[in-house]
């Protein structure tokens, strides 16, 4: 009997804990409610959290939502971000709105699934939030409700989210470190605050929270692999502060390759409001995360260019498919010909992005603004696919753990792309 | 439905987005200089310009050129007098000619990368453009005789 009272109290003080009140409703305030200056500011920094990408569906209206993300436990959708009273954010007071972005928590009290990065965004400052909150009063309302989540019992149960929370939320705060110049805090503020740069390229543990002792270690995400962004990225030549720049500006740089899907999108959609000074300020976060040396000398690049064996029975089958678009001559790699020895996509520790494009191509607006790449799902075998793999690898990285079971992982990838739009 | 441009004027054509472009430049539009070889992206015969890089138009969906300018051996020079048009006549490169339309768009992206190409770079970017005459060696001569006549052009130039 007393130990089913200590439960009912403890359960009762959990209720306690995870209950969060709900916010009065507003009137949704009017555009002229807000200066141009905040509005313009919060376009900029919504092109930071890139948030087009996920609440937009493919061909939809901005910020409408309804994007599925499917999270491992269960497809989510991104909501309705415009100010529409009944199935935006119109009714959302500016306290509401900071709540969500800080705390994780709807208007109405329900606590909002980590899918949504607030666990970064809760870095922002006020007044950044402030002009974010501008921008979205601002865009036009849209009407219309998300699919359901297909979230399974108990994993819908949002009051549940607190003990998430309790685990594996900080509760945001400052990033920046006074030991490191402005342009450094700059980046690390946008990076992982806004910029949620972790959400994709730091691994996940079993219950879907980035892993702390693995920040930014690289992982498999949605069918593409975000490289590891630290020195463990293992590139054959480094990634400098201009390689970083040259790839978040343009979305490719002549020693790594593009920026594909979802990361294109990012460069494309978000990155491309910030003025080049946040660019070179997350250039220069980075650089330093993965201790990258300042230049890279030619003579470097010419060395990780070399060594592809002449013989190898992959070879022929480059020098037909690929070798028209990709060849560079010695030393002298250039964004718009990807040159695939230095390329990401094939040197990396996983081979999904590397025969993800060999299977679907590169969009007109994907990478480099000058390059297009179709997809040989169509055209090569898994054998033939396999053996320029091979072939690109070289004996040295072959035997990468990622790369033994190429057919697997093709397999997997040829039955998800042809089930996408 | 797909709207893009083909030779500098805009076209709408209503077939599904997974058409190959090919079929669409040579059935739908009717520009026929553009030929079919493989039809898997392995031979060149079917070299289009894609926002002035070649690509082969056998493999591409319509669906995914969306916006693009397409430009085939028909736009490449509006009087037909390109350098690497020219420099083909000067040569006699083709024998058959089949494959040559290709070989001319492939050749005009290798000229703007490599503008003083090497005999390795044209080995290397020209390799997937197969020809069975074995017209190769005058294929080599006529693309070094364009470079060299753009290389007067942009000296007169400067």
């Amino acid at each position: 009997m007393r130990i089913l009272l200590v439960l009912v109290l403890l359960l009762l003080a959990a209720l306690f804990y995870a209950w969060e009140s709900p916010i009065d409703p507003v009137t949704p305030p009017e555009a002229d409610a807000f200066s141009a200056a905040a509005v313009a500011r919060g376009e900029a920094l919504a092109g930071a959290g890139n948030c087009a990408t996920c609440h937009t569906v493919a061909g939809g209206a901005p910020y409408a939502g309804g994007r599925p993300m499917a999270t491992g436990f269960g497809t989510v959708h991104a909501t309705n971000i415009t100010p529409h009273p009944e199935d935006g954010i119109g009714r959302w007071s500016e306290e509401a709105f900071v709540r969500a972005m800080r705390e994780g928590v709807r208007r109405d009290g329900a606590h909002l699934f980590p899918a949504f990065p607030y666990t970064h965004f809760a870095h922002t400052s006020d007044d950044d939030l402030a002009a974010l909150y501008a921008y979205f009063m601002t865009r036009q309302p849209v009407a219309g409700g998300v699919p359901e989540n297909t979230l399974p019992f108990p994993l819908n149960v949002r009051l549940l989210q607190a003990g998430w929370k309790l685990l594996y939320f900080d509760g945001g705060g400052d990033v920046s470190d006074p030991g490191r110049d402005d342009v450094w805090n700059r980046g690390a503020y946008l990076a992982e605050g806004l910029g949620h740069c972790g959400a994709c390229h730091t691994p996940r543990n079993a219950l879907g929270a980035e892993r702390d002792d693995a920040a930014y270690a690289g992982a498999v995400i949605d069918d593409w692999y975000a490289p590891a962004l630290t020195a463990a990225n293992g590139a054959p030549l480094p990634w400098t502060r201009d390689e970083l720049f040259a790839y978040l500006r343009q979305g490719a740089t002549d020693l790594h390759g593009v920026a594909a899907g979802s990361m294109s999108a990012v460069v494309h959609d978000g990155l491309a409001r910030l003025p080049d000074s946040d660019i070179e300020a997350l250039a220069v976060y980075f650089a330093d995360l993965a201790g990258a040396p300042g230049r890279i000398e030619p003579a470097a690049v010419r060395d990780a260019m070399a060594g592809l064996d002449a013989d190898h029975p992959g070879r022929a089958l480059y020098a037909y498919a690929c070798e028209s678009c990709h060849y560079n001559a010695p030393g002298a790699p250039r964004a718009p010909r990807p040159e695939l020895t230095l390329n990401s996509a094939v040197t990396g520790p996983d081979p999904t992005n590397f025969l993800r494009l060999t299977l679907a191509g590169l969009g007109v607006s994907e990478g480099h603004p000058a390059a297009f790449m179709h997809g040989y799902a169509g055209a090569l075998t898994d054998a033939d696919i396999v053996a320029i793999a091979r072939y690109l690898r070289g004996p040295a990285a072959a035997d990468a753990a990622g790369w033994r079971d190429l057919d697997a992982r093709l397999a997997e990838l040829r039955t998800a792309l042809e089930a996408r739009p | 439905m797909s709207k893009f441009t083909l030779n500098g004027n805009p076209v709408e054509v209503q077939v599904p987005d997974d058409t190959p472009l090919l079929w669409v430049i040579r059935d739908d539009l009717g520009a026929t200089g553009t030929k079919f070889g493989c039809g898997i992206g392995m031979c060149g015969a079917c070299t289009v310009h894609l926002n002035g890089r070649a690509i082969r138009s056998c493999i591409t969906r319509v669906g995914d050129v969306a916006g693009a300018d397409i430009v085939t051996i028909e736009g490449l020079d509006p009087a037909g007098e390109h350098p690497l048009q020219k420099a083909w006549i000067e040569t006699q490169a083709p024998q058959c000619g089949y494959c040559q339309s290709g070989q001319i768009m492939q050749a005009a992206t290798l000229l703007a990368d490599f503008p003083d190409p090497t005999d390795a770079d044209i080995d290397a970017v020209m390799n997937g453009n197969l020809c069975r005459c074995m017209a190769y060696p005058r294929i080599r001569r006529a693309i070094k005789l364009a470079a060299r006549e753009l290389r007067a052009g942009r000296e007169a130039e400067a």
